[in-house]
């Protein structure tokens, strides 16, 4: 479990990370989202132990960092930003690094590190040097150096970032696989990360904790939630039928690919109507989607931040 | 195995995988051949001892310790490695003490490497080997406050020049004050006490009266003493650095 109280951290007039208070569970993965700069690495630094809060406290595993700072940092793999190793080292001497660090037991040690090295298909590069290694090979490096002792609390800083997409797919299975009983953090920009791992969303900006969601409850705060879209040929008479269905509210048409999207009132379904009245009209629809919401949509909305307040889940 | 050896063994490795390890080590042995027996008069001497060998040490040091220590805390901290350090599970002493006690014992090799010097003196006469143990322990201990030293003041600083310019002046300060020249240039301007207060805190002073075989409580205190002195000012610094 991840609980912070009140995190601040201001460096000198700027606040980095403004009265931030979140609670990670076991069994949550939480995505701290963010625009560049908002606070994410700082807040995590001090989660870690790393940055000493200016107010405010963090505790990992019901450990405070401050207090007790061993016990907060057996209790978290944490992989930081960027994911620094030792490059002068290979592969195999900077995880037996952290395999002597951690103290792990010479028996669980072995069995573990084999488990991580696999796990992460580190088997071919690890005699190699971590300088000579491609940035995905890196950021998997650090990967396995986070989980190598199996901690109860993870919390990975931007773990995708630099990976090609099927590697990017391994690490999300890895962190999937991983997720059943632990606690995990991972702060990300990338809102398809989002879909494919959490399944609890805090988006801070300017270091304040700006709305606390699940990633559907923060799809259905976007105006495309429960929208229909759908392209037909000379569509032109449609659009003033459907405009007189009671259920919607607004009609758009791309000016470019000419698809129509069809805005439903507040809370009305509209799909079932609009498929209705499209087969009365025996229009040829090559294929209607219902939208669920569009993520950058609401994060644009949220971290731009015209009313913060309303933010606020 | 605990924290502090796991670093000592991480950062010796780093020097040996990197070249600093086989360029100090070349370079010491060879400096402190060339300094013994052309600037030191090793034969015009005609004495059976290492005293010219000593003489150099502290002028080897000068160069040499700071190039070991600057990349110490610099580098990690312009590379980022120090937060992955930092948040493994190990306090501040236990870092810093392990990276010292890697380059305190490398120098210590580089020392023990010198031995042909001993041989070769033992060969042309019949020296007291006591006073040159002595002389090599008070080298040692000297060698360990110069990296305390440096070790302090890379944790100042990301740039590995600036720590390395620090820790040279700071070494050169400590071996020049209690030098009778540095001495009567003050005279005239500073009381007399001060002075001679200060000139207490010169490590030729402490490291002279070693090699000269006498094994004084008060000169091996002064040297644990500045060591642990100048490692808690870095574990503060390091510290410092986390709140700001």
């Amino acid at each position: 479990m991840i609980e912070t109280d009140q995190l601040t951290r201001r460096y000198g007039n700027l606040t980095a990370v403004d009265a931030l208070s979140i609670r990670v569970e076991p069994g949550q993965v939480l995505g701290l989202l963010g625009p560049n700069g908002a606070g994410k690495s700082t807040a995590m630094r001090m989660i870690a132990g790393f940055l000493v809060p200016t107010s405010g406290t963090a505790r990992v595993c019901g450990h405070d960092v401050g207090r007790e700072p061993l016990q907060a940092k057996r209790a978290l793999g944490y992989l930081p930003e960027g994911a620094p190793s030792y490059g002068e080292m290979t592969v195999r001497e900077f995880l037996q690094f952290i395999v002597r660090m951690r103290g792990l037991g010479a028996e669980a040690a072995y069995r573990r590190y084999d488990a991580v090295v696999q796990q992460l298909q580190l088997e071919e590069v690890l005699e190699l040097c971590i300088d000579t290694l491609s940035k995905g090979l890196r950021r998997r490096v650090g990967l396995a150096q986070a989980i190598l002792h199996d901690p109860p609390v993870l919390m990975l800083d931007e773990p995708t970032d630099g990976l090609d997409p099927n590697q990017k797919h391994a690490v999300r299975q890895l962190i999937d696989v991983m997720a059943r009983d632990r606690t995990i953090l991972i702060s990300t920009h990338l809102l398809e990360e989002v879909h494919a791992l959490c399944n609890r969303v805090v988006i801070i900006a300017r270091g304040r904790l700006l709305a606390d969601a699940t990633p559907a409850e923060l799809e259905a705060r976007s105006r495309y939630h429960g929208a229909v879209s759908f392209s037909a040929p000379g569509s032109g008479m449609s659009q003033e039928m459907l405009g007189r269905l009671p259920q919607v509210a607004a009609i758009e048409v791309d000016p470019l690919d000419g698809r129509i999207t069809v805005f439903p009132k507040p809370g009305a379904r509209i799909l079932e109507p609009v498929e209705t009245l499209l087969r009365e009209q025996g229009l040829e629809v090559s294929e209607i989607q219902l939208e669920r919401g569009r993520l950058d949509e609401v994060f644009r909305q949220i971290t731009t931040g015209g009313d913060a307040a309303e933010g606020h889940a | 195995m605990s924290p502090v050896n796991a670093v000592l063994r991480r950062e010796l490795r780093s020097y040996f995988v990197t070249p600093v390890a086989y360029v100090f080590l070349v370079i010491f042995l060879v400096l402190a051949g060339i300094l013994t027996f052309y600037a030191g008069d090793f034969y015009e001497r005609g004495q059976a001892d290492l005293q010219p060998f000593f003489t150099m040490h502290p002028w080897l040091y000068l160069i040499l310790v700071p190039a070991i220590t600057m990349r110490m805390w610099a580098e990690e901290a312009k590379g980022g490695t120090l937060e992955l350090l930092l948040t493994l599970p190990l306090t501040l002493w236990q870092a810093m003490l392990g990276k010292f006690l890697a380059a305190w014992l490398f120098i210590g090799l580089a020392l023990v490497l010198t031995f042909p010097i001993w041989i070769t003196v033992n060969y042309l006469g019949s020296p007291d080997n006591g006073v040159i143990l002595a002389g090599y322990l008070g080298s040692w201990l000297m060698a360990g406050s110069f990296v305390a030293i440096g070790a302090c003041l890379s944790a100042l600083t990301r740039s590995q020049v600036v720590a390395f310019i620090l820790t040279a002046l700071v070494c050169v300060l400590l071996i020049l004050v209690g030098q009778p020249q540095v001495q009567d240039f003050f005279s005239g301007t500073l009381p007399r006490k001060l002075i001679n207060a200060v000139a207490h805190l010169s490590m030729l002073r402490h490291f002279e009266a070693i090699a000269r075989g006498v094994l004084d409580t008060r000169d091996l205190v002064y040297f644990l003493l500045s060591m642990a002195g100048w490692l808690i000012a870095g574990v503060l610094l390091l510290d410092l650095k986390r709140t700001r």
